[in-house]
């Protein structure tokens, strides 16, 4: 179906819209099921994502009621296990990295002047095998009351070898946990491959890499800590996978293994992790604070290039979270001075946002409030993180609530606000409408208290001994009135998030299309379209003149972009059930291991089939007319 | 895969369309080095595997209890054999020679075959001997390790099984970059064999 679409809006409805008034029902969710346009796969990732966060929110709210005061019993210790490893499996993996890919998905290409991304079909199949990885490590909860073992994953999010192992987790949690990693882990892959191509090759004329908005560069440097950093966990994986199901001894002990290996394997993907949960959200502040300051942001290359230097020296940095374990002086001093440096970079970021904001004529609105609360809270996570930077400090608060309270302030007061700011930006280029700005602010109002409520106090339950991952704590410590007011902190966030969902809701249902195309006077392509987009993103191919195109144009200061006259020929991939396909068979190739390791035969025969599939769908994929 | 296919045993098929693209790399190499730096870090966490457990073993059997250099050297001979091969079947794809294009893909395809061949030898015998994967580190982490990298060599012999098709079937619009891309990911895989060669095999031939 090559498309002469030349602008019709009559043949290209909305594409966020929920389909024109004849389609049925099952036509309308055959057109989302087997869509490769980005911006509709973007809003898949973002309402998926929007679901996990939401699960992740509410087993956090059973870890905080239970922790409420001394000596509770509302979930059993094996329960509290599985709670906080899948609060911190979910949220990472099923809650902000999707919720980047959201962004990813919808604005690249817009910001790059692209119709789509360069592998529209792989994006899809990023995105379906991204839900199976997602189902899988969730499907345990339903399953556990008709099994008699321990299912629901229970290892902690950085799963420590030996703990891991058959003898100390001998159900199949550990294989639920490790068969659903290894299944996002690929999909992140293949997204990372798809936007690295897609960034490089796809810009519009004239957009040179520093015109670049900087949300693209943070998405680029994400990309390549992706494709870099995911192949070290997937080897941990599998070397654990091994020692669960083929009794070999890579981990333990006993066999002249090691399990400081699963360590180093771990942290050598789990620190670029970090920042591929981080940058997305510095790209989006990169974005919000110019735009509502009526300023350019402030020393733009530098923020690019210390993002370029925050993702190179995350690969260098991983043993200061093994500082405990006695790698030696030597190398915990190294550890120690990479640590410090990336404060180097990361410091320049927030001054840049500062002499931002700096003079500018600011509007605050909800999205700018979300992005200076990003920049507060941030920099106080950052600042805890330099004091784990020094080994004997470190030495002090490892697995104590102090470590707890510095990550909740850089992925929540850090990357979930700056999420949040996102959406208030970029929630009118995506359905034409306005989240309503009063009810925002006092969701802002809410989370921002709720979330500091919740998460300073744990600073100081920290530093007086307070370790993590405990089930319950005895009186008399003088731990009862912080714990106290971090649970009640909870529930005003909660509230706050349930107000969001309710807004959104709301103001999808009944509101106008009236954001037009540039609501904000924001300065980057994706303002040039439509809001929503439309199918093809671009009538014409924009030619680009500056590093803020539309600001420029808009406000005569320059050329800015131009659109050349005449007709493109547009071509707009069909519609297919080939990435869905693949996925399937991918996660059903790796959830085969899963079955094995319960009876091997079964586990056998589903491989074999699954490699059937796989590779039938791969020759589908490569034969399917009009890709 | 674009719409267009080309005919590319006839001299006057027409040239497909430039692909847009920014740097000029077309999009399928571009994506096949990202792969190939994303699979450094595969290998490089294998082989550090390998090297941290090395000496490590609790018991036998040893490397040079099991290791014959003769047979190993030659199918590392084999296997970089086939990487001249598939420059040559490269080659005359961009001269769109399909003759001689079939005849050195089929060869390279020989010369995986081979070494996959050797390989399986080698388990085998390495399973005679008493090495398994449970049997101790050097068992396991030598197990995984080549494992891994023979199972690189057979998709290698599956994707040029596919491209042979496709190009003789007219799947592919243009054969030359096609079979650059997959001679890029065959030569990767030949190179890690050297690294792999020369750090579980030679090095215990040092000392």
């Amino acid at each position: 179906m090559a498309t002469p679409a030349h602008a019709d809006p009559a043949v290209h409805p909305a594409s966020t819209a929920a389909g024109s008034e004849n389609q049925s029902y099952g036509a309308w969710l055959l057109s989302w099921i087997m869509t490769s346009d980005h911006k509709r796969i973007g809003i898949l990732y973002g309402l998926s994502a929007l679901f996990f966060f939401v699960l992740g929110g509410i087993e956090a709210l059973i870890i905080r009621t239970q922790l409420a005061r001394p000596g509770l019993h509302v979930v059993d210790p094996a329960t509290y296990n599985a709670l906080f490893t899948m609060h911190g499996t979910t949220m990472i993996f099923l809650g902000v990295m999707p919720f980047s890919a959201a962004f990813f998905n919808y604005l690249v290409p817009l910001q790059i002047g692209a119709r789509d991304v360069i592998f529209p079909r792989l994006n899809a199949f990023s995105f379906w095998l991204f839900l199976c990885g997602g189902i899988i490590l969730n499907v345990p909860f339903v399953l556990t009351p008709f099994v008699d073992m321990r299912v629901i994953p229970d290892g902690g999010w950085f799963g420590y070898a030996t703990l891991t192992e058959k003898e100390y987790s001998p159900g199949a949690s550990i294989d639920f946990w490790v068969c659903g990693l290894q299944i996002l882990g690929i999909a992140s892959m293949a997204a990372g491959f798809n936007f690295i191509v897609t960034i490089f090759n796809l810009r519009a004329p004239g957009m040179t890499l520093l015109r670049m908005p900087v949300f693209t560069w943070m998405t680029l440097v994400v990309q390549f800590l992706v494709v870099l950093s995911f192949p070290c966990i997937t080897i941990a994986l599998v070397l654990l996978l091994f020692d669960r199901q083929f009794g070999t001894h890579f981990y333990i002990p006993e066999g002249g293994g090691d399990p400081l290996l699963w360590q180093h394997l771990f942290w050598l993907f789990g620190h670029p992790e970090v920042y591929i949960l981080i940058l997305p959200a510095m790209g989006i502040v990169s974005e919000v604070l110019p735009t509502f300051s009526r300023k350019p942001l402030f020393g733009a290359p530098f923020v690019i290039f210390s993002g370029i230097t925050i993702g190179l020296l995350g690969f260098g940095v991983w043993s200061h979270h093994m500082f405990t374990t006695g790698l030696g002086a030597a190398a915990d001093a190294s550890f120690a001075v990479t640590t410090m440096l990336i404060a180097i970079p990361t410091g320049v970021k927030i001054f840049n946002w500062l002499a931002t904001i700096w003079g500018g004529q600011l509007r605050l609105t909800t999205a700018m409030l979300f992005a200076l609360g990003f920049v507060c809270m941030f920099t106080m996570g950052g600042l805890s993180g330099i004091m784990h930077a020094s080994p004997p400090v470190d030495l002090q608060q490892q697995d104590s609530y102090f470590v707890v309270a510095h990550f909740h302030y850089v992925l929540f007061g850090g990357a979930v606000f700056g999420l949040l700011a996102g959406i208030y930006y970029w929630f009118p280029k995506m359905s034409g409408r306005f989240l309503s700005e009063s009810w925002g602010r006092v969701i802002f109002g809410l989370v921002f208290v709720g979330f500091n409520t919740t998460f300073f106090p744990m600073h100081i339950v920290g530093a007086a001994g307070m370790p993590r991952r405990i089930f319950t704590y005895e009186a008399g410590l003088g731990w009862e009135i912080p714990n106290m007011i971090e649970t009640a902190g909870a529930f005003i966030i909660a509230f706050g998030v349930l107000f969001f969902i309710i807004d959104l809701i709301r103001c999808m249902m009944a509101k106008e299309m009236t954001a037009g195309p540039n609501p904000w006077d924001a300065s980057s392509l994706e303002w040039v379209c439509d809001s929503p987009p439309k199918v093809h993103n671009f009538d014409i191919t924009p030619v680009v003149y500056s590093d803020r195109p539309v600001f420029d144009k808009t406000h005569g200061l320059g050329p800015g972009y131009s659109l050349p006259v005449g007709h493109e020929h547009i071509h707009i991939p069909p519609p297919s059930l080939r990435p869905l396909f693949l996925a399937i068979a991918v996660a059903w190739f790796l959830a085969s291991w899963l079955i094995a390791g319960q009876a091997m035969m079964l586990g056998v025969v589903s491989a074999l089939l699954a490699t059937a599939f796989m590779l039938y769908s791969c020759f589908s994929w490569f034969l399917e007319p009009g890709h | 895969m674009s719409t267009a296919t080309a005919d590319l045993t006839s001299p006057h098929g027409h040239e497909p369309a430039p692909e847009y693209s920014v740097t000029g790399v077309p999009a399928y190499k571009l994506a096949m080095w990202t792969f190939l730096g994303s699979d450094c870090f595969f290998f490089g966490s294998l082989i550090g595997t390998y090297m941290s457990c090395r000496g490590k073993s609790l018991n036998g059997p040893y490397p040079l209890d099991v290791f014959e250099a003769a047979v190993t050297s030659l199918s590392t001979f084999d296997l970089l054999l086939s990487s001249l091969f598939m420059v040559l079947a490269v080659h005359y794809a961009k001269l769109r020679d399909i003759p001689k294009f079939t005849f050195w893909t089929v060869l390279t395809m020989i010369g995986g075959a081979i070494f996959l061949s050797f390989q399986a030898y080698e388990f085998t015998s390495f399973v005679h001997e008493g090495l398994t994967l449970q049997s101790n580190l050097f068992g396991a982490t030598f197990f995984v390790l080549t494992g891994f990298h023979g199972a690189h060599v057979a998709i290698g012999v599956l994707l040029l099984g596919s491209l042979l098709w496709s190009v003789r079937g007219g799947h592919v619009v243009d054969a030359g970059i096609t079979t650059e891309v997959i001679g890029l990911y065959w030569h990767f895989v030949d190179i890690v064999w050297i690294l792999i060669f020369t750090l579980v095999y030679l090095l215990e031939f040092t000392s």
